[in-house]
């Protein structure tokens, strides 16, 4: 009898546990599900009268569309430009000795681990002050491939390391040139790593605020995140339509881009890879 | 991060006879090659990220402005503006807010949350658990402008959905209690890293161990305890490591609060911002953000040395098994 007192409590328990994290995680998300479909979009979370004016109201912002195109510049300029360093990096190092390249790793990863954009935003922001790099894309792109280079480099390596050299051998043995090996045997085995660091990549930029808040100056440069800000914090009252369509509308590519990694390669757990 | 559990050279050396054989060089790269493959990701490096971490050194001991005289011609003030920083009541404000901040969303509330769904999720299959495993993974991967304005329009003194639910319309918890919001934003927003560690590091706990437990009568707690945290201590201390540099590092409380009000909510990330680039005193920030660079040194440094503690404890662990 007892325990079954005891065991009827522990589910109650349970159950409540449970449920109060699904409202604390849910409640927040709620505006985002509802309010872009809502004819009058307020401030508080509410089941929408269906429409999809909204929508019209996003297309028509000079801004909106302009800034995720924007985003989309950013994201791609530095997936590109880091998956191709690091893998040139990350092959040379994993295929060819070099002293002290252990050290060098690992003195790379602390630094990036140490020197974040919030820690180093002052002499960033100078650097590219002086590099004549503010209002430029290309400046911002530069900074964050070097804080994103040292992990993907790392990543990259381990995944290098774990394939087989037969491969390159062989086609050596038939006369094959270093740099058609690396084109026609390299680059297709570690095509899946590649990805990974690309995605990566891409969802670290997508999200990013700081590093184009500080060097871009220009609205029409800004990307998604700087002008989703500005939306709710300049003049007088947030127009909701727009805010709330344009934030649909800027998650969603995060949100398929996780269905698609975690679908692909399954989700498994790598340790702190996000940031 | 695991590859920095064990030393790699001696992985390559075992794994790495074939490399070995064509003179560690599979390819037929060549040294002179390997450098320039290279060479412009370390340059990248190099130029964008070490040289700020160098030359912040420099600028820390400069009147530095963002316009006016010392724009053009920064002198050279020695250490006055280290001075400065650590006499300023601002900065001490700040440290404090930034411990509460650290302690209180990462350390405390992602750790024992995070920890607590896992547990509770660890023996369920179906649609509870990938409904909430799903929730907190958005609360993660969104982007933080986004969910920054989700917790505005949460919060809205007016007509926020809080308000509308506990019938306490009126109350301005942003004003009120801006830290407490800040605080409990970033547990919202961080602990989906935690649940998904902790779920991989239950999933290492032998069901064996649990199931002796529960036959011999064990409370959750004591559970918990005696068959559970020893399994997983070492997860424990380098994820807090880990997540109290993120949070440490975290901008995204200035999209909520902009430090304010009264910099009540003016942790060290918004509070170098607010110095360098809003009243734009750039070498006074330098000072800071050197500061900051070598807290994060010291958290990093104690997070390699766990990690290599961790590596030779789960060695010298696996040798007798």
């Amino acid at each position: 009898m007892n325990t079954l007192v005891r065991e009827t409590l522990r589910r109650i328990g349970l159950a409540t546990f449970v449920s109060a994290v699904l409202g604390f995680f849910a409640l927040p998300l709620l505006w985002l599900a509802f309010t872009p479909f809502d004819s009058s979009p307020g401030i508080a979370a509410s089941l929408p009268d269906f429409t999809l004016h909204n929508f019209k109201i996003l297309m028509d912002n000079p801004y909106a569309l302009e800034s995720l195109r924007n985003s989309v510049l950013l994201a791609a300029g530095t997936a590109l430009l880091v998956v191709v360093c690091a893998a040139l990096a990350a092959y040379a190092l994993s295929r060819v000795r070099v002293p002290g390249r252990d050290a060098l790793l690992y003195v790379l990863l602390l630094l990036s681990s140490i020197i974040t954009g919030t820690a180093a935003m002052v002499p960033i922001f100078l650097l590219a002050f002086n590099l004549h790099l503010i209002d430029s894309r290309l400046g911002v792109i530069l900074v964050l491939t070097g804080g994103l280079l040292p992990a993907a480099i790392f990543l990259l390596k381990d995944f290098t390391d774990s394939t087989p050299t037969s491969y390159e051998e062989a086609a050596r043995v038939f006369g094959a040139s270093p740099l058609q090996i690396l084109r026609h045997v390299v680059v297709p085995v570690i095509r899946p790593g590649l990805a990974t660091v690309g995605v990566w990549t891409v969802a670290q930029v997508w999200g990013d605020f700081l590093m184009p808040f500080l060097l871009l100056r220009n609205p029409d440069k800004a990307p998604a995140s700087v002008i989703m800000y500005t939306f709710y914090t300049e003049g007088g009252q947030p127009d909701l339509p727009l805010i709330s369509t344009f934030s649909l509308l800027y998650s969603l590519p995060v949100v398929v881009m996780y269905l698609f990694v975690s679908r692909r390669y399954g989700f498994r757990f790598h340790g702190g890879i996000k940031r | 991060m695991a590859p920095l559990t064990s030393p790699p050279s001696e992985a390559a050396r075992r794994g790495g006879t074939a490399a070995a054989s064509a003179g560690g060089d599979a390819a037929g790269l060549g040294r002179g090659r390997a450098a320039a493959f290279v060479a412009p990701a370390l340059v990248l490096i190099a130029v964008f990220l070490v040289f700020p971490a160098l030359w912040t050194l420099y600028l820390g001991t400069t009147d530095y402005r963002l316009t006016g005289i010392a724009a053009s011609e920064p002198k050279f003030v020695g250490a006055r503006n280290y001075g400065d920083v650590l006499g300023d009541g601002d900065f001490h404000r700040s440290l404090w807010l930034t411990l509460q901040f650290v302690l209180g969303s990462a350390v405390i509330g992602q750790t024992l949350l995070g920890f607590a769904i896992a547990w509770v999720m660890r023996d369920r299959t179906g649609f509870v658990r990938r409904v909430v495993e799903a929730l907190v993974l958005l609360a993660w991967i969104l982007p933080g402008s986004v969910i920054a304005f989700l917790w505005i329009a949460l919060l809205d003194r007016d007509g926020g959905t809080l308000n509308a639910l506990l019938g306490t319309p009126g109350t301005a918890w942003l004003i009120d209690h801006p830290m407490a919001c800040v605080i409990v934003f970033n547990v919202w927003h961080g602990t989906a890293f935690s649940m998904m560690l902790y779920g991989a590091a239950l999933g290492n706990v032998p069901p064996s161990h649990l199931e002796t437990a529960r036959l011999a009568g064990a409370s959750t707690l004591q559970t918990l305890r005696d068959a559970v945290f020893p399994r997983i201590r070492g997860h424990v201390l380098t994820s807090l490591l880990l997540i109290s540099l993120w949070t440490f590092n975290d901008f995204t409380p200035f999209l909520i609060t902009a430090g304010g009000p009264d910099k009540r909510s003016e942790i060290m990330s918004v509070y170098v911002y607010r110095t360098a680039l809003g009243d734009g005193r750039l070498g006074f920030g330098a000072a800071i953000s050197l500061v900051m660079i070598l807290i994060n040194l010291a958290i990093a440094l104690v997070y390699l040395r766990a990690l290599r503690e961790r590596g030779r404890r789960e060695s010298r662990e696996a040798v007798p098994a």
